[in-house]
């Protein structure tokens, strides 16, 4: 037993919903739950679920405004994606939350069969994607986006910010077909131009530049574009492709990436096989195209507990591991 | 005496008549036979077994129309165990749902009529198979429909089996605590399960009282004897505020006397001589 006592004060997390808002110059809070509610009001098909989870996935705004449009499943994920797939086969469009862990880790059949298998028409919003919880492994969806990338014919959306969530959630509500989406939830910066406009399926050009391109999805876009300016100080010319569609992938725009600036960098709030990165080299070997890649995220560990920038730090996924990123495959 | 109890124009006439079901449901083994002569093997025992409850499913209760299957306002039937889908096409070409015809196609390469059912085959509301998904859907679909105001019924057909899987309580505590009076679960006792009886896979009983102490109006009846299961539909008609909960008891290959008498008959592999003597015990049977 180590009798070491820690040198300098530590961050510290004893909550399971950190945020990722500080140090934010704007922030929006709750953009899944006002979006779903604005969604709801036209359209009377949506209706919400959770697994003990209302609170903690920002549905409880909606079930507060649609309480008969709400239903409770209690802590059962496998009964909340069949009841959902159910509801979906009256007519119906449920939007059903849980976080990433315990809908992909414990309903994936459910999910595969259920949802993908039977095209019902199911929105799954699920939180505490990737190293946005303090509270370790059980909590943490780090390889979420693989399985679902993984299941025929599910959109997978890993969104950016306030802004994106809410958009994407008014544009999976009117989308025929299952989605997986993963959710920033609670206070949640604003981090995307006001005039970014979201779209299943397509990737954004959100910085152009020659030298080296960033790949990135979910909030390490947000972390793209701060790496970017940073090495445009220095000189380099950082393109930011934003791929918010994992699936269907956006093969047009990244292949004309690819060939155009053969430098990639990727950035993904996830385990760095299966994901955005895997999808990259994927497409880069199907097209024949010679590329440098280094691929930032999660490594194949399951990670500690701690604060969110202690964890950012600790597996590499800050502005300034980018940074460096980018200027090694430059080198 | 025939009792014909509704019959607008398009939906399927429906009867309480115990012989006019019996009738049924011989015609439905027939059929059964017939699709597992061609293939050779299969799920036989299990079609013959349920042959009785899904008979006066869809004859007595089930609210369809044969020309619609997907008409809004449908009773839904969903099949959780995929391989009972030789009963259930059966019923669909005895209810007109699908061609008599159709039923010679049953297992073939490229055929609608899979070994197990999918749902893009007509009058099969869901992809069954794999097991313990069939009541979560349900309950769903249960869910969904009172909210639209309308009084269509969901029918659950899951075995004995399924009650090992951890989803199928799942599901029940929500039947119960969404109160889905209109959601009814037929759960199917053959005593056979892929690796055996189930007293010796893994114990389920006593089933009555589980799914009482889920909080579902629970009743077990014989799944052989139509007056029993007409009685435990009128009293799931006629008991408000809880779903329902029919456990059936069934004997595997019921009205073919060489498939009732063999011991492990989940999956039966018959012999091309064998044929002749199963449609004659089926013939003679009651």
């Amino acid at each position: 037993m180590s009798t070491t006592a820690p040198t300098k004060p530590r961050g510290v997390t004893g909550t399971i919903l950190a945020s990722d808002a500080a140090g934010a110059t704007k922030t929006e809070n709750a953009p899944f739950g006002h979006a779903l509610v604005r969604a709801a009001e036209k359209d009377a098909r949506i209706v919400g679920m959770t697994a003990d989870l209302g609170k903690y996935t920002d549905i409880h705004i909606f079930a507060e405004k649609f309480p008969a449009r709400f239903f409770q499943m209690g802590m059962a994920e496998q009964s909340l994606i069949g009841a959902a797939c159910g509801l979906a086969r009256t007519g119906l469009v449920p939007f059903a939350t849980t976080y990433c862990v315990f809908a992909t880790r414990r309903a994936y059949d459910f999910i595969a069969i259920g949802a993908a298998l039977g095209r019902a028409n199911v929105k799954i919003v699920a939180g505490l994607p990737g190293l946005t919880t303090g509270y370790g492994g059980t909590h943490q969806g780090i390889e979420d986006l693989a399985l679902m990338r993984s299941i025929p014919g599910l959109t997978v959306i890993d969104p950016c910010d306030a802004t994106e969530t809410a958009q994407a959630t008014a544009a999976i509500a009117q989308h025929d077909g299952p989605v997986y989406m993963r959710l920033l939830r609670g206070i949640v910066p604003v981090t995307l131009e006001p005039d970014y406009k979201f779209e299943i399926g397509k990737a954004r050009l959100l910085r152009d530049g020659a030298d080296v391109a960033f790949i990135s999805t979910g909030l390490m876009t947000t972390r793209t574009l701060e790496a970017a300016r940073t090495l445009a100080a220095s000189g380099v010319k950082a393109a930011v492709l934003h791929v918010s569609t994992l699936k269907p992938f956006d093969r047009t725009a990244v292949a004309t990436l690819l060939a155009r600036v053969p430098r990639i960098v990727t950035a993904e709030n996830h385990f760095i096989t299966g994901g955005l990165a895997s999808a990259v080299a994927d497409l880069a070997v199907d097209e024949g195209l010679r590329i440098q890649l280094k691929r930032v995220g999660i490594p194949d560990c399951f990670c500690e507990s701690g604060s969110l920038p202690y964890l950012a730090e600790r597996y590499g996924l800050t502005a300034a591991h980018l940074a460096s990123a980018a200027q090694e495959i430059l080198r | 005496m025939s009792a014909v109890v509704s019959a607008p124009a398009s939906t399927l006439a429906l009867t309480r008549d115990p012989a006019a079901l019996r009738a049924r449901s011989k015609a439905m083994r027939k059929h059964v036979l017939r699709m597992a002569e061609i293939v050779g093997q299969g799920y036989v025992g299990q079609g013959l077994g349920i042959s009785d409850v899904l008979a006066t499913v869809y004859f007595s209760e089930l609210r369809t129309r044969p020309a619609e299957p997907t008409w809004p306002d449908r009773d839904r039937f969903v099949l959780s165990i995929g391989h009972y889908a030789i009963g259930l096409y059966a019923a669909l070409a005895e209810a007109g749902i699908i061609p008599v015809d159709e039923l010679s196609t049953y297992g073939a390469d490229g055929s609608r009529l899979e070994m197990s059912a999918p749902e893009t085959t007509p009058g099969v509301e869901m992809t069954g198979g794999s097991l313990g998904h069939g009541l979560t859907q349900s309950v769903g679909m249960a869910l969904g429909l009172r909210l639209q105001g309308k009084d269509a019924r969901v029918f659950n057909l899951l075995s004995d089996g399924e009650c090992q899987e951890g989803s199928t309580w799942e599901a029940a505590l929500a039947g119960a605590h969404h109160k889905l009076d209109h959601l009814i679960a037929i759960i199917d006792c053959n005593n056979q399960q892929a690796d055996g009886a189930p007293s010796k896979v893994m114990g389920i009983e006593p089933l009555h009282e589980k799914w009482a102490a889920f909080g579902w109006h629970t009743q077990r009846v014989s799944g052989h004897d139509f007056p029993a299961l007409l009685a435990a539909f009128a009293a799931a008609r006629a008991t408000p505020g809880k779903p329902h909960a029919i456990v059936v008891d069934t004997l595997m290959g019921k009205g073919v006397k060489a498939f009732e008498e063999r011991e492990k008959n989940h999956f039966i592999r018959v012999a091309a001589d064998e044929w002749a003597i199963a449609n004659r015990q089926l013939e003679e049977s009651a």
